[in-house]
């Protein structure tokens, strides 16, 4: 596998199966993410990533989830969404008109003689090393979730010990003339 | 004003116009309890926090007005998941408070704790668990407006027991009544989009058979009057759905009755050859679609309701509208009178023509009883349709008896057909009748009950007579769960499992009177009427007749599960020879 660079349209996680992201204003309350989680798991939709945070606002969090639209009519989704008295705003972000990132850490095997070849593929993906162990090294690497599959699949060879992901996050891309492709689902 | 949080409570419920609480005191919200001694809200004390939830579901359907419900913690408000859900599915309105261990107790497995706003998430339009005092006055305001506004439902508030106990510094706060709420994610829809609205105007009057599908929605949306508006407008014939029946008069013209798995078979039948459906209201609910690919397959469809999430769920419409249905149809009537009225439609007299020969030929039907037999159910349900005045208030259980009495009833009156549609709730109809008594005190008061529900939720007459709510009960009693075994008769092959009752135990009449009611049992024709007359002149107490049926009876015509509509099964001595 080619390593991806950043920008290029993100390859689906799971072949065949279609995601989309939608990015998601809520209520900064307890018990805001049980409502969303639960409207997911008793409608049968199925999340493929998720990240939460507040916003610049305290009041606020933004979610960004990437939803796999096989198991339901994304419309569907987002009215169900909608309907949620904390949810504020949902945008869905086309892929080619939102920058994504993600953040993965990995712990390889990686004794003595293979240390240095797991070192270079590091400064080739502009990853970190976090922590380096007698066999073994902790590495975390930002970027377009493509770029961390890619890596991710690269690692395995070596053999990965442990690995986690954030889920990506996702603002919309600025155009030149305006931030016309946000494309706000429900007006606040 | 210096106040505390129960006192605060009470206050906020007597400001949103609360002129009753259902509710059962205990041990979490036992504060609440001592200020509502002086306050001019009627409490009514039910014997099982269910009753509670659905006499207030019942206060709602027939006053138009949120229902309110107040039990303590843990058990109580697991006694009040099953109501919730039951409004949650009918869009019913309704605010239930529910009592909490102290703040400090919480996530401790405190006696009687259990999480309440967890369980509730899933059955209710929103809810709150309050951990200030000084919140109290605002969700109450926040909970009544998302309970009554855009698609009503219920709505939960928790409230620990620390922030309303006047001996607990964190009751304490100042008062306020907010002037308005703030909810920036809830934004209930008014009028539709024009533009839709004029689309629709145009497929009506190109429409050659047409039929509008009235749902609950019209009740909610006070809709009942311009829907007749836009029927007469357009000579356009209307079916009610189970939860719609009432918001267009039976005796009507233009009434085709109740469509669905026990619909009559021209409801079914028109909307299955329909060429339009217009939909107002509805939501294509499973037992009104049959299997759905097969369902009206030539129908364009417009749909018009406030919860946009129903538009498209189940059927993609043509014209779809999101909006409130009253001044959607408004907007309708006015964009069709723009567009040349009623003279701008085809001619449908071919349409009406075919529609009479299927009521003609397929009325409701049922053979008489022969002498020594036990009575028909729907021979019950006619004499009692036709001896009590017509805008009585009629409240069912779950099962036959319901079907029967949506099947035999003449609704004339928005509003005086209560019963659990979506979730199918047995037990539903003696509080819920209470409920509805409550808030209509001048009207008649029926609850047609099974003898299998009767049994789940009698103990609330108690509650009715010690309360003076003279609520009338009819309980079919045919020793059987009569749906349930008519399923196993049809397609079980008479395997008939686990539904026999017994029809002398209880003793229907003994228990009546042991609850405080006047109690009759009938097993004649002749004793029909007069017990029914006798029934509607007890203004004092309760009454409970029971009634002798005949458990061979069947509901039909029937749907069977999964089927399409086009497989409708009529009386069996309707079939072609």
């Amino acid at each position: 596998m080619v390593a991806t660079t950043d920008g290029v349209p993100a390859n689906d996680p799971t072949p065949g199966v279609q995601h989309h992201i939608l990015s998601v204003l809520v209520e900064n309350r307890p018990g805001v993410l049980t409502r969303i989680a639960g409207l997911f798991a008793r409608r049968g939709y199925n999340i493929h990533s998720l990240a939460v945070a507040p916003t610049e606002d305290e009041r606020f969090s933004r979610i960004t989830m990437v939803v796999d639209v096989l198991s339901s009519p994304l419309p569907q989704m987002i009215l169900q969404l909608d309907k949620l008295v904390n949810v504020i705003e949902i945008t869905e972000l086309a892929p080619s008109e939102a920058v994504e990132r993600e953040l993965l850490m990995v712990t390889v095997s990686a004794t003595p003689d293979i240390r240095g070849q797991v070192i270079e593929l590091v400064g080739v993906f502009d990853a970190r090393i976090l922590n380096v162990g007698h066999d073994a090294l902790t590495i975390s690497l930002e970027g377009h979730p493509s770029k961390l599959d890619d890596f991710e699949q690269l690692m395995r060879s070596y053999g990965i010990l442990a690995v986690q992901r954030t889920g990506r996050v996702a603002l919309p891309k600025l155009t030149h003339a305006e931030s016309e492709d946000r494309r706000p689902l429900r007006s606040a | 004003m210096q106040t505390n949080g129960g006192e605060a409570l009470i206050r906020s419920l007597e400001l949103e116009g609360v002129e009753v609480i259902f509710g059962l005191p205990g041990g979490a919200i036992l504060p609440v309890y001592d200020p509502i001694i002086d306050s001019p809200i009627r409490h009514i004390l039910v014997r099982h926090e269910q009753g509670a939830g659905h006499m207030a579901e019942g206060y709602a359907h027939a006053t138009g007005r949120p229902g309110v419900a107040m039990v303590t913690s843990g058990p109580a408000a697991t006694n009040i998941v099953t109501p919730l859900c039951d409004a949650y599915m009918d869009s019913v309105p309704m605010v239930v408070i529910t009592g909490q261990v102290p703040t400090a107790a919480l996530g401790t497995d405190a006696f009687q704790e259990c999480d309440t706003t967890g369980i509730t998430q899933p059955v209710t339009k929103h809810n709150f668990l309050v951990t200030e005092a000084a919140d109290i006055p605002r969700t109450i305001r926040e909970a009544f407006h998302i309970a009554t506004t855009g698609r009503p439902g219920p709505v939960l508030v928790d409230i620990p027991k620390d922030i309303v106990d006047p001996r607990n510094p964190r009751s304490a706060l100042e008062w306020y009544w907010p002037e308005s709420v703030d909810l920036p994610g809830y934004q209930p829809l008014g009028a539709g989009d024009p533009e839709a609205i004029r689309r629709a105007a145009e497929l009506i009057l190109e429409a050659r058979q047409p039929v509008i599908y009235a749902g609950g929605g019209i009740l909610k949306a006070r809709a009942a009057e311009v829907l007749r508006e836009l029927a007469e407008l357009t000579d356009i014939p209307v079916v009610t759905t189970l939860m719609a029946r009432g918001a267009f008069p039976d005796s009507h013209p233009l009434a085709l009755g109740m469509p669905g798995m026990h619909g009559n078979y021209t409801a079914v039948t028109s909307m299955q050859e329909s060429d339009l459906l217009i939909a107002l209201g509805s939501r294509f609910d499973d037992r009104v679609t049959g299997k759905v690919p097969s369902f009206a397959p030539n129908a364009k469809i417009i749909h018009v309701d406030i919860d946009r999430a129903e538009l498209g769920k189940v059927r993609r419409p043509d014209v779809g509208i999101a909006g409130d249905c009253r001044l959607v149809i408004e907007e309708m009537v006015r964009a069709i009178g723009e567009l040349g009225g009623a003279d701008a439609q085809p001619d449908r007299s071919a349409w009406r023509s075919t529609i009479s020969g299927w009521q003609e030929r397929y009325p409701l039907s049922y053979l008489p009883s022969e002498p020594g037999e036990l009575l028909k159910p729907q021979f019950v349900l006619e004499q009692l349709r036709d001896l009590t005045p017509s805008d009585t208030i009629v409240a069912s259980g779950v099962g036959q008896h319901q079907m029967w009495t949506s099947q035999y009833w003449q609704f004339d009156h928005p509003y005086t057909w209560i019963n659990s549609g979506g979730l199918g709730t047995m037990g539903f109809s003696v509080p819920a009748a209470i409920g509805a008594k409550v808030g209509r005190p001048d009207r008649m008061v029926w609850a047609v009950d099974g003898d299998g529900c009767f049994q789940m939720t009698a103990q609330e007459l108690v509650t009715a007579a010690a309360e003076r709510i003279p609520v009338k009960v009819a309980v079919l009693n045919n020793a059987y769960l009569g749906m349930v075994r008519q399923w196993q008769e049809m397609f079980y092959e008479e395997r008939y499992s686990e539904v026999y009752l017994s029809p002398d135990l209880p003793d229907y009449k003994m228990w009546a009177e042991a609850m405080g009611c006047v109690g009759i049992r009938v097993e004649s024709p002749e004793e029909v009427a007069p017990a029914i007359e006798k029934a509607n002149a007890i203004n004092d107490k309760p009454v409970v007749i029971e009634f002798r049926t005949d458990s061979r009876e069947k509901v039909f015509p029937m749907v069977p599960a999964g089927a399409s509509n086009d497989e409708i099964m009529v009386e069996p001595h309707q079939e072609e020879a």
